[in-house]
């Protein structure tokens, strides 16, 4: 009770600041925090012109429809298998980038190659996906250009799933690389000096530099990082995978992941019900991930746990 | 004292060259193709294919696009609008909780972090939102459904809070106080000039989300006189290439399908203001940027 009314004096304290927070506060419940409610139907059965309330209850049937109709194993396979390679292998990148680009000398060179690497990040998903298009299309794809080029048969890509894990991995680095590769940058930019002098004197030629000065140095952002990321572990990157394959069944097998399949649920079947059992599970399965997640971190450092 | 480098930082440094500018050659590629594809004309993309550098050279693709401009100056015109009035809202209300979030004086702000932290943990899901801003908002086919859900992103607020708390003492803050200064004064006299790299970073992340978005349009939009830029390109781009996507050839385009160099035309006049601004913008990202998400 005490905290409650502590909490209170505390507003009432500072209420041009509350004033100021409240469109905020107002945003995120509106807009984030209402659809919570919605999770309810989850378990109707959905009717457009309806209430929430008034339509029959059906329990977990919605559920148990998602469950049989087999999809649910792959989608969380592929959701959380790519997310954990974009993580790793995007921040493995973006820091090996990061440490190199440290080494080249030169401002302009630095400058120039850092405004280049992180371009792709301003390109839309739309624009990309008219990119890849180009360049893996069956009759006037570049690479088919140049197979035939070469006197052999064309490639049809976009009916090889197994293709797509590799090309959805690339484009994403492409994309995200440059970015992250910015802060890391400017993590290694903020590094004494005096560390690497002291090394050198010691002997430590410039592998052994990177990896026991600059890597360490690296941990917290790294951690931060790394965090943020799984927040976004079992969603994310829709824009990605829904602009490179699109409705194309031929790809889902390998391409499919919870985003697009809610999405396609919505507005290509108009699944609602199933649509957002799928989306309850993301949530549930999501938020359990990043508990169970932030709990070994804290266990092993307290500093970098997120909460 | 300065200290020689030794062998290996030769060597480093050559590996650190050649990966920089392998790297700098397979992010411009991609754009080249584009590039040059608006550049190529319509036969000798559809006989002999996309290349790197333009075949049959020929302006034919922006000339179709400037022929009939109605369309897509609209479609620039309803990007521009929502760009504009989302960024400057979403900048003014970000700053503004920003602002509060790092007063160390108010005690409850990190319950309110939490509170907009946790909706990146769990959220309802895309359906319950959909019927929120359709049914409930009524939202759908106009102007707020693509202004209002891209107002405020949890990241952002983060970010502009610890900019924030890194740039500006706590000591000004305290002395204004003690000259009378109210909240709001401190925040619109104090804050808000001196966070301006922070600004513009938060600011051009913001822009960016706006001027790339296309799920608003094809969540909510009916009305072809509303949609987004980018879900304009879309629509060009699928007419077609969906037939296409579904390989082994044998898909004859009809007569109202776009030509190729246009739809090429099409995504760089998409594309060019940003390839336009980028290198002015450039650096406040990164000074914003390295500021703002390092520290935390």
């Amino acid at each position: 009770m005490r905290l409650i009314s502590g909490f209170f004096q505390d507003l009432a304290k500072n209420k041009v600041l509350v004033l100021m927070l409240l469109p905020t506060i107002v945003f995120f419940l509106i807009n984030n925090y209402s659809p919570m409610v919605g999770v309810y139907y989850a378990f109707i059965q959905f009717d457009f012109n309806s209430g929430l309330f008034d339509a029959p209850f059906v329990g977990f049937q919605n559920f148990e429809f998602l469950w049989k109709s087999g999809k649910l194993l792959e989608l969380t396979a592929n959701t959380l298998g790519y997310n954990v390679v974009f993580i790793f292998l995007g921040n493995g990148l973006s820091i090996l980038v990061a440490i190199l680009l440290s080494e080249v000398g030169g401002k302009w060179f630095k400058k120039i190659s850092q405004s280049v690497l992180f371009l792709p990040y301003f390109v839309s998903f739309v624009v990309l996906s008219v990119i890849v298009f180009n360049l893996f299309n069956y009759e006037r794809g570049v690479l088919n250009t140049v197979v035939k080029s070469l006197g052999m048969e064309p490639i049809d890509i976009y009916g090889q799933p197994n293709l797509w894990i590799a090309i959805i991995i690339i484009f994403y680095l492409w994309k995200n690389v440059g970015y992250s590769m910015v802060i890391y940058f400017a993590a290694i930019t903020g590094i004494s000096d005096d560390y690497y002098e002291a090394a050198k004197i010691d002997g430590a030629n410039m592998f052994q530099r990177a990896r026991h000065i600059t890597l360490p140095m690296l941990k917290s952002t790294f951690v931060i990082l790394l965090l943020f990321a799984l927040g976004s572990i079992m969603k994310g990157q829709f824009d990605l995978f829904y602009q490179l394959v699109g409705n194309n069944g031929l790809l889902f097998s390998t391409t499919d992941i919870l985003d697009t399949y809610v999405y396609r649920s919505l507005r290509v079947t108009f699944d609602f019900g199933m649509a957002t059992a799928a989306g309850v599970y993301q949530s549930i399965f999501g938020f359990i991930l990043i508990i169970t997640v932030n709990g070994i971190i804290r266990r092993l450092n307290r500093d970098y746990s997120l909460f | 004292m300065k200290v020689r480098d030794d062998s290996s930082a030769k060597w480093f440094k050559l590996l650190a060259y050649v990966v920089v500018i392998l790297g700098c050659i397979f992010c411009v590629l991609p754009f080249l193709l584009i590039l040059s594809g608006s550049f190529s004309s319509n036969e000798s993309l559809i006989t002999s294919g996309y290349h790197f550098l333009p075949r049959d050279f020929t302006l034919d693709g922006y000339k179709i696009i400037f022929e009939l401009p109605q369309e897509i100056l609209r479609a620039y015109g309803v990007t521009i609008f929502t760009t504009v009035v989302g960024t400057t809202t979403g900048l003014f209300l970000m700053t503004m909780a920003g602002y509060v979030l790092q007063r160390k004086d108010f005690k409850s702000r990190n319950f309110f972090s939490f509170f907009i932290y946790f909706t990146t943990l769990f959220g309802g899901g895309l359906v319950p939102w959909y019927l929120l801003m359709t049914k409930y908002l009524k939202f759908g086919d106009s102007y707020y459904a693509l202004i209002f859900p891209g107002l405020m992103t949890p990241f952002l607020i983060i970010l502009m809070r610890s900019f924030i708390k890194s740039t500006i003492p706590d000591e000004i803050v305290e002395s204004s106080k003690i000259d009378g200064a109210g909240d709001f004064k401190i925040y619109y006299r104090i804050v808000l000039p001196l966070s301006l790299p922070g600004i513009a970073t938060v600011g051009l992340f913001l822009a960016l989300n706006y001027w790339n978005d296309w799920f608003s349009s094809a969540l909510f939009i009916n009305d072809s006189s509303k949609f987004q830029l980018q879900f304009y390109l879309y629509n060009i781009m699928n007419t077609a290439s969906f037939l296409a996507t579904f390989g082994g050839g044998g898909v004859s385009l009809s007569g109202g399908v776009p030509t190729e160099s246009m739809k090429m035309a099409m995504s760089i006049v998409v594309i060019g203001p940003i390839l336009f601004l980028y290198p002015f913008i450039q650096r406040y990202f990164v000074k914003g940027l390295t500021i703002g998400a390092v520290k935390g």
